[in-house]
């Protein structure tokens, strides 16, 4: 639930619609993220969720208008809206032979002149973001010699370091197994709280979007199909009508779980 | 089957020399052009220039020849021994070439860096775009429509290198646009396809004019293998003014190539403007390559092997890979050129065979210490 004290809008959203290569992809969406507030926007594959984010991101061209903790997106500058919104995309590049010290630093290319070179502060707050994250013995390594749950956590360092109040996170978790899941997704919490981030993110797995996000947003044909607390999101109907899923929901103690059940009707070969 | 440039990573390069185990207490430092390799890159460039100018078909002393540069500067007055002609040989004919050469072999070991970082891909090479070919096009046009008038001279007349440039632009110019023609995806691997396109063009028309021109074919065929032989100071004055905007020009942005490295998304999402820092990049290097081209023919690899080398040695940012290519490139040529006029004197090796010779089995080694990776 929100917190009242937080419900400054993060995010607004009006009339949102984005056209790539000819195609409508998202069409006359709205929505209001507030500060604080972490939000996971779920749907069939290709019901247009990396490209919301991307849009909030400032990296597509949009109609309807997108406004970042009240400043409209399209008249803010790169840098300042770079020091606003910081992304995660779904599989990162790997620049080869970049130490994570260096891959952090990057992170704060919006604070940095542009001619110029990093500061002393700058390099703090990458300590502080590596040691935060548990990552202050990896500073030294190169990014390809980790598994994928470091790498993971490396990328969130990154986008952290940009510091900016908003995360946009696609598909974080959608390469690691089921503990470096819970493992990154119980961070990326705990550094809101801390932090006072505002979340959103795109998932495929409902169970573990509904278990952390406070509200969720179901995608289907780049529509809104519904937005909501997860309980009102996580419904069977729901569910069967937009993803064609026979699914059982079952309360658990952090949301509804949602399990895929075989198709009535249909029997097993032989 | 397509390979995106950046599934290719390296293996097996040395440990990051920041990553030491016997200090476990210091927090590494970012990566940043380091003193050390610097002065090395300085050393490198001074060395090479000596032996440059000391040793060929009459070797001087090392000292007497340094004595005879100092003596150039103003209010400096040394008598270095040499005798007139010698004197002659350092400075009228070995100088010109010496500083040809490490003006050749730092701008294309910038332009090579330079493009393996716009492109993603650590086998890129200044080339790429349609240089070479729309260069050798020029080349072939100019010697074939001055028919024989400049037969008999290996140096080409002063049209040739500008034919040479204008043929290269053109083809650069024309990658450049179709590349755009997609609208407002103009993607590194768009500009990648567009280059190979326009190339093969380019060698056509270059063919079909050997063809009809069967007498320009010697001119043409020494022209393409490359040399640094100067008729005195032309060829560095034409080459000059574009090397030092190019070296000025990626120097400034190569912190920029260290974001785009990340992929465009990212770099636009860090405040960067990526297609504009490409398009400044991509011109200033090829600005550089053409001028290069043009005054030396095509000098193969060097573009490859230095930046690569440095990679190796000095870490992956392209804030120390690119000032080091500068210095280690123009030491490279230098000592390319050296062993060019001198293994086989008199005669002299072209130095785009030479360099051939050293970067394939070099070219060789990196494709087998690089290994595609599934992310």
């Amino acid at each position: 639930m929100t917190d009242p004290l937080l419900s400054a809008s993060a995010v607004r959203i009006s009339g949102l619609d984005v056209v790539l290569g000819g195609t409508p992809v998202l069409r006359g969406i709205d929505l209001d993220v507030a500060a604080g507030e972490w939000v996971t926007v779920i749907g069939p594959n290709g019901a247009g969720k990396s490209t919301m984010l991307r849009a909030v991101g400032g990296l597509l061209a949009h109609a309807g208008s997108i406004s970042l903790f009240g400043k409209p997106l399209s008249r803010l500058r790169r840098r300042e809206r770079a020091r606003l919104v910081a992304m995660v995309a779904q599989s990162p590049a790997v620049p080869p032979g970049m130490a994570v010290l260096d891959y952090v630093l990057l992170g704060r290319t919006p604070y940095i002149p542009a001619l110029g070179r990093e500061s002393a502060a700058d390099v703090a707050v990458v300590h502080q973001t590596l040691a935060s994250l548990d990552l202050s013995g990896f500073a030294g390594r190169r990014l390809e010699t980790l598994s994928g749950g470091e790498r993971q956590r490396v990328f969130l360092a990154r986008a952290l370091a940009q510091g900016a109040p908003l995360l946009l996170l696609d598909e974080p978790t959608s390469a690691l197994d089921i503990g470096h899941q819970q493992e990154v997704l119980e961070l990326v919490d705990r550094l809101r709280r801390d932090r006072g981030l505002t979340v959103l993110a795109s998932m495929h797995d409902l169970s573990v979007a509904g278990e952390y996000a406070d509200r969720l947003v179901l995608l289907d044909g780049g529509r809104v199909a519904a937005v909501g607390p997860p309980p009102e999101v996580l419904t069977v109907d729901l569910l069967a009508h937009h993803y064609r899923a026979q699914v059982k929901v079952i309360a658990g103690e952090h949301g509804p779980l949602v399990v895929p059940v075989r198709r009535a009707g249909l029997t097993p070969p032989g | 089957m397509t390979v995106r440039p950046s599934d290719v990573i390296a293996k097996g390069s040395p440990a990051d020399p920041r990553e030491d185990p016997s200090r476990p207490g210091r927090p590494p430092a970012p990566a940043k052009l380091r003193p050390g390799w610097l002065a090395a890159g300085v050393v490198a460039v001074v060395l090479a220039a000596l032996a440059g100018l000391a040793l060929g078909p009459a070797s001087l002393p090392f000292g007497s020849v340094a004595a005879e540069l100092a003596d150039l500067l103003p209010g400096v007055h040394i008598d270095s021994g040499l005798t007139e002609s010698q004197a002659n040989i350092v400075l009228q004919l070995r100088l010109p070439r010496v500083v040809l050469a490490l003006l050749v072999g730092a701008t294309l070991a910038l332009a090579g860096g330079c493009y393996q970082g716009v492109f993603r891909n650590p086998l890129a090479d200044p080339y790429l775009l349609g240089v070479a070919a729309g260069a050798g096009f020029g080349a072939t046009a100019a010697i074939a429509a001055g028919g024989g008038a400049a037969a008999g001279s290996v140096t080409p007349s002063l049209p040739v290198p500008l034919a040479a440039f204008t043929g290269a632009l053109a083809a650069v110019a024309l990658t450049y646009l179709l590349g755009a023609a997609g609208g407002r995806d103009r993607s590194p691997a768009t500009l990648l396809l567009a280059g190979v396109a326009v190339s093969a063009f380019f060698a056509a028309c270059q063919t079909f004019l050997l063809q009809r021109y069967a007498d320009s074919l010697q001119l043409v065929y020494s022209w393409l293998l490359g040399r640094l032989a100067t008729s005195g100071w032309r060829e560095v004055q034409l080459l000059l003014p574009y090397a030092v905007f190019a070296a000025a020009v990626v120097l400034l942005l190569r912190r920029e190539l260290d974001v785009l490295s990340l992929g465009d998304d990212e770099a636009a999402g860090l405040g960067l403007h990526p297609q504009r820092s490409r398009y400044l990049l991509v011109v200033a290097a090829s600005l550089g390559t053409a001028a290069a081209v043009a005054v030396s023919g095509l000098i193969g690899f060097v573009g490859v092997i230095v930046p690569h080398t440095v990679r190796l040695l000095a870490g992956a940012s392209y804030r120390s890979i690119l000032p080091l290519s500068v210095l280690f490139g123009g030491a490279f040529l230098t000592l390319a050129d050296l062993a060019a006029r001198t293994v086989s004197a008199p005669a002299e090796l072209p130095i785009g065979v030479l360099t051939a010779f050293l970067g394939a089995p070099f070219f060789v080694v990196v494709l087998r210490t690089t290994r595609r990776v599934e992310l």
